[in-house]
C-alpha cells in the first residue's frame, strides 16, 4: 500500500528532530486535520449564508462548535458556553474505544500490505458473539467476571475467523481483498440479522417503544467496571474498556516493532517477493494478519457492547456500522502507528461529539463531522505529497547538506570498522 | 413471469452501467473504488434536479423530459465528483484505494448533510409523487390501457422506465467507443503499458482523466437510475452496496463489456429474487413457490454476496486484470 518515499531519511543522515520520519507523519496528519476542519467550517459558513432559516448568530455558533464542540457546556440564555465538560470528555473516550480498535485493525492489515475494509463485518460478528454469550451466561448465573471474559473471547474469535476469509481468498486465490471484504461485510450484516431474528430470547421486548433492539448487557450484570472513570468523568459512559483498548494498542506496537513475527508481517507488506526470498511464508502471514485485524475489530465491538448500556439495533441487514469504516481514517491519520491510533481515535470521536453538539444546539446536523472525516481521508491519500513537501525543504538546506555529507563519511567508516576484521582476514589470505 | 423479467431488468441495468464505469477507469489504469460514492452523489443530484424542475412548475406531463434532464445532470455531477479522484490519483500520484474510499465516505456525508437540512429527515423524495410518475405505459405506445395482449410487448413497453433504455444505449455506445475507436484503444493502452503508450505520443494523463471522467459519468447515471427505479425516486445517502457489487461484476465479467452485460443480468436476477421472493409467482398459478419453501428471507438477502465470493473463487485464475491498474504513471519510469 505505502509507496517508497524519495525523501526518506537514510540511516546516516542526521536530521533535526522536526525533520525525522515520525515528525513528518505527525506534521502531515496535522495538515490534513487543519484542512479538514477548515473545509467543515467553510461549509458551515457557506450554508449559513445561503440558507434563509439559519441566522448569522447560529452560523457563528456552528463555526465555534465545529472547532470546540467537545468543550461545549450547553446554552445559557441563548449563548453558547464553553468549559470543561466531564460528560462530553467521558463520552468522547467511550466512543474512542471502538474507534481505536477498528483503527488498529486497519493499521495492522495495512502494515502487511492489505486494505482491511472489512472491519464493519468483523465488528458485527464480534457484536453477535459477545451479546449472545454475555446474555446466555448472564442468565445461566455464571459469575460476572467469567461471563465477561467468555463473551469477550467468543466475540474476538468470531471476528478473527471472519477476518480469515478475505485473507485466505487473497493468499490462495489472489483475489483483491477489498472486494471480498465488502462481500463479507454484507454477508455478516445479513447473518447477524438472521441470527437475532431467529432467537427471540435476545430481543428487548420488555421496554416499550424499543423495536428491534437487543437486551443490553447491564440487565444481566455483565458490565465492564468503570476503573476510575466513575470519579473522573461522572455521568458519562466512559469505562475501563478505554484502558483495555490502550493496553491492546501498546501490545500491538510491541508485537509489530519488537518481535520477529511483527517484522515478518511488515516485510510481507513492504516487499512480498523479498520476504519470500528471505524464507517468510507470505500466504500464512497474510491470513494471520487478517485474522488479527478481524480479532481487533471484533474486540472493539466487544468492548463497546460490554459497557452494558449500549443497545444493538439488530435489524441491520441494510446498513453497516460506521465505526468499522471510520477505522480507516483513524489508521491513515496515525500513519498506521499503533500508538498514534490511540490519539487519532480520540480525535475522531471528538469530531463525533462536536457533530452531536451541532445537532443539539444549532440548525445544522451531525453529518458535518462525517464530511470533515472524509476530507481528512482524502487528504491523507496525499500524505506522500505532504511528506515530500516537508522533506524538500530539509534537503535544500545548505548547512544540513554539509552536515549530512560528513555524517555519511562517518557512517561509512563506522561500517568499515565493523566489517573491518573480516575484510582484513580476506586481504591477508589473498596476500599469502 | 413478466413481473420477474421487468424486476430483473430494473436491478440489472444500474449494475451493468456502473460496472462499465469501473471498466472505463481501470482500462485507463486507475482503480475506481469510489463508484459507490459517485452513485450516491449522482442519485442525490438527480433527485435535486427533478425537484428543481418541479419547483419551476413542471408536472407529470413533462415527466419523461424531466427525468431525461435529471439523468444527464446526475451523470455530469458524477463526472465532476470523480475529478476529485482523478486529481489525487493522476496529478498527485496518491494511493488510489484510499482516494476511492475517501469518495465513498465524502458522498454520503455531504448528501446526508444537505438532505437533513432540506427535508429534516434522512431521505429526500421528489415532491408529491412516486417513481411510477415516470413509467411508460402501454397507452404511450398507442395500446389499450392496462397492457398489451402480447406478453413480449408487455415486458418491454408496459410499466417500464425510459431511462432504462437510455442506460442500455449508453452502455452500447461506450462499449463501442472503448473497443472500436482510436481514442478508446489509446485509453485502453494506458491501462496496460502507459510508458509504451507515451512513447507513441499518447498523453497518458489526458487518457486517464478521460477514463475516470467517463467512469464518473456512467456511475452518476447509474446512481440516478438506481434511485429512480429501485428506491422509488428517493435519495437516502446510500445505494445498498451497489457500487461494490458492480466492481465484483466487473471482475467476474473479466473487464469486457459483453461479459459484464451477461453477469449483471445474472446478479440482477439474484438481487431481484432477494427483494421480491415473497410475492414471486413465476407461472401465475397463485402458488408462491419461494415463499412456501420457508427459508429465512435473510438467506435470500445474503445469496448475491455469497455467490459473488464463490464465483470469484472459481474465475480468479483466468481473470485478466489491466496490467498497469493502480500504479501511478511516472514519466521517468521506462
Amino acid at each position: 500500500m505505502m509507496k517508497k518515499d524519495k525523501n526518506a531519511t537514510a540511516p546516516w543522515e542526521k536530521t533535526k528532530w522536526y525533520r525525522s520520519e515520525s515528525a513528518k507523519s505527525i506534521f502531515s496528519a496535522l495538515i490534513s486535520i487543519a484542512i479538514g476542519l477548515f473545509v467543515g467550517a467553510v461549509i458551515v459558513i457557506v450554508v449559513g449564508l445561503m440558507s434563509p432559516t439559519i441566522s448569522s448568530k447560529d452560523m457563528w455558533d456552528g463555526f465555534k462548535l465545529v472547532l470546540l464542540g467537545v468543550f461545549s457546556t450547553g446554552k445559557t440564555g441563548g449563548n453558547l458556553t464553553f468549559g470543561f465538560n466531564p460528560v462530553n470528555i467521558g463520552n468522547m473516550l467511550f466512543r474512542a474505544t471502538p474507534l481505536i480498535m477498528t483503527g488498529l485493525s486497519v493499521a495492522v492489515a495495512f502494515k502487511t500490505g492489505l486494505f482491511n475494509i472489512g472491519a464493519p463485518g468483523q465488528f458485527l460478528m464480534g457484536t453477535m458473539g459477545t451479546l449472545s454469550v454475555g446474555l446466555w451466561l448472564g442468565w445461566a448465573g455464571t459469575p460476572a467476571w467469567l461471563a465477561w471474559l467468555a463473551a469477550f473471547v467468543v466475540g474476538v474469535v468470531l471476528g478473527a475467523l471472519w477476518g480469515c476469509i478475505p485473507g485466505a481468498f487473497k493468499a490462495y486465490l489472489n483475489i483483491n481483498e477489498v472486494i471480498t471484504c465488502i462481500m463479507t461485510n454484507w454477508i455478516a450484516a445479513s447473518l447477524v440479522t438472521w441470527w437475532f431474528d431467529s432467537h427471540n430470547e435476545f430481543k428487548n421486548s420488555s421496554e416499550g417503544g424499543k423495536v428491534a433492539y437487543i437486551i443490553p448487557l447491564k440487565n444481566v450484570g455483565v458490565v465492564t467496571p468503570k476503573l476510575g472513570f466513575g470519579a473522573l468523568c461522572p455521568g458519562s459512559q466512559a469505562n475501563g474498556g478505554f484502558w483495555i483498548a490502550v493496553i491492546i494498542a501498546i501490545g500491538m506496537w510491541v508485537i509489530m516493532s519488537k518481535t520477529t513475527f511483527g517484522y515478518e508481517l511488515k516485510a510481507c507488506g513492504a516487499n512480498k517477493a523479498a520476504a519470500k526470498y528471505a524464507g517468510i511464508n507470505g500466504k500464512r502471514n497474510q491470513i494471520l494478519s487478517m485474522a488479527i485485524a478481524g480479532a481487533l475489530a471484533a474486540a472493539g465491538a466487544a468492548l463497546y457492547y460490554l459497557s452494558g448500556n449500549t443497545e444493538f439495533y439488530w435489524s441491520t441487514y441494510m446498513s453497516l456500522p460506521a465505526v468499522g469504516f471510520n477505522g480507516i481514517p483513524v489508521a491513515l491519520l496515525a500513519s498506521n502507528h499503533p500508538i498514534g491510533v490511540i490519539f487519532a481515535g480520540i480525535f475522531m470521536s471528538m469530531l463525533n461529539i462536536a457533530g452531536l453538539q451541532l445537532k443539539n444546539l444549532t440548525m445544522y446536523n451531525e453529518y458535518i463531522s462525517d464530511v470533515i472525516i472524509a476530507v481528512i481521508v482524502y487528504l491523507s491519500a496525499f500524505a506522500l505529497f505532504f511528506r515530500q513537501f516537508l522533506g524538500k525543504r530539509g534537503k535544500n538546506d545548505k548547512e544540513m547538506k554539509n552536515a549530512n555529507a560528513e555524517a555519511f563519511e562517518e557512517y561509512v567508516t563506522e561500517k568499515k570498522n565493523e566489517a573491518g576484521v573480516s575484510e582484513q582476514k580476506i586481504t591477508e589470505g589473498g596476500n599469502e | 413471469m413478466v413481473f420477474l423479467i421487468q424486476q430483473t431488468m430494473q436491478y440489472a441495468v444500474p449494475l451493468m452501467i456502473v460496472a462499465l464505469a469501473g471498466v472505463c477507469a481501470e482500462r485507463s489504469g486507475i482503480i475506481n473504488l469510489g463508484l459507490e460514492g459517485i452513485m450516491i452523489f449522482g442519485a442525490f443530484m438527480g433527485v435535486i434536479f427533478v425537484r428543481v424542475l418541479q419547483g419551476a412548475g413542471w408536472t407529470q406531463d413533462q415527466g419523461q423530459l424531466m427525468v431525461m434532464i435529471a439523468l444527464i445532470g446526475a451523470g455530469i455531477c458524477g463526472m465532476i465528483f470523480s475529478l476529485l479522484l482523478a486529481f489525487s490519483a493522476i496529478n498527485l500520484k496518491a494511493d488510489q484505494t484510499i482516494g476511492g474510499t475517501a469518495l465513498n465516505m465524502l458522498a454520503p456525508a455531504i448528501v446526508l448533510f444537505f438532505i437533513v437540512l432540506i427535508a429534516h429527515q434522512n431521505s429526500l423524495k421528489i415532491n408529491g409523487a412516486a417513481g411510477s410518475w415516470f413509467m411508460l405505459s402501454s397507452e404511450d405506445f398507442g395500446g389499450k390501457a392496462g397492457g398489451f395482449d402480447s406478453a413480449v410487448l408487455n415486458v418491454f413497453l408496459n410499466n417500464v422506465y425510459l431511462t432504462t433504455y437510455i442506460c442500455v444505449l449508453v452502455f452500447v455506445i461506450v462499449s463501442v467507443f472503448l473497443y472500436k475507436t482510436k481514442t478508446g484503444m489509446r485509453l485502453r493502452s494506458c491501462g496496460e503499458n502507459p510508458q509504451a503508450a507515451a512513447s507513441l505520443g499518447i498523453n497518458v494523463y489526458k487518457m486517464r482523466y478521460l477514463g475516470v471522467m467517463l467512469s464518473g459519468l456512467l456511475a452518476g447515471m447509474g446512481g440516478f437510475q438506481f434511485a429512480l427505479t429501485i428506491q422509488n425516486c428517493t435519495s437516502s445517502g446510500q445505494v445498498a452496496g451497489y457500487g461494490f457489487l458492480a466492481l465484483a461484476v466487473m471482475i467476474f465479467g473479466n473487464w469486457t463489456p459483453l461479459n459484464i452485460a451477461f453477469c449483471s443480468i445474472l446478479f440482477g436476477l439474484f438481487k431481484c429474487i432477494a427483494a421480491v421472493y415473497a410475492t414471486l409467482d413465476i407461472n401465475g398459478d397463485g402458488v408462491y413457490f419461494l415463499n412456501d419453501l420457508g427459508i429465512s428471507p435473510y438467506a435470500y438477502r445474503l445469496m448475491p454476496y455469497v455467490i459473488t465470493l464463490i464465483v470469484l473463487a472459481f474465475t480468479s485464475k483466468n481473470s485478466r486484470v489491466p496490467k498497469a491498474e493502480g500504479i501511478p504513471y511516472d514519466k521517468g519510469q521506462r
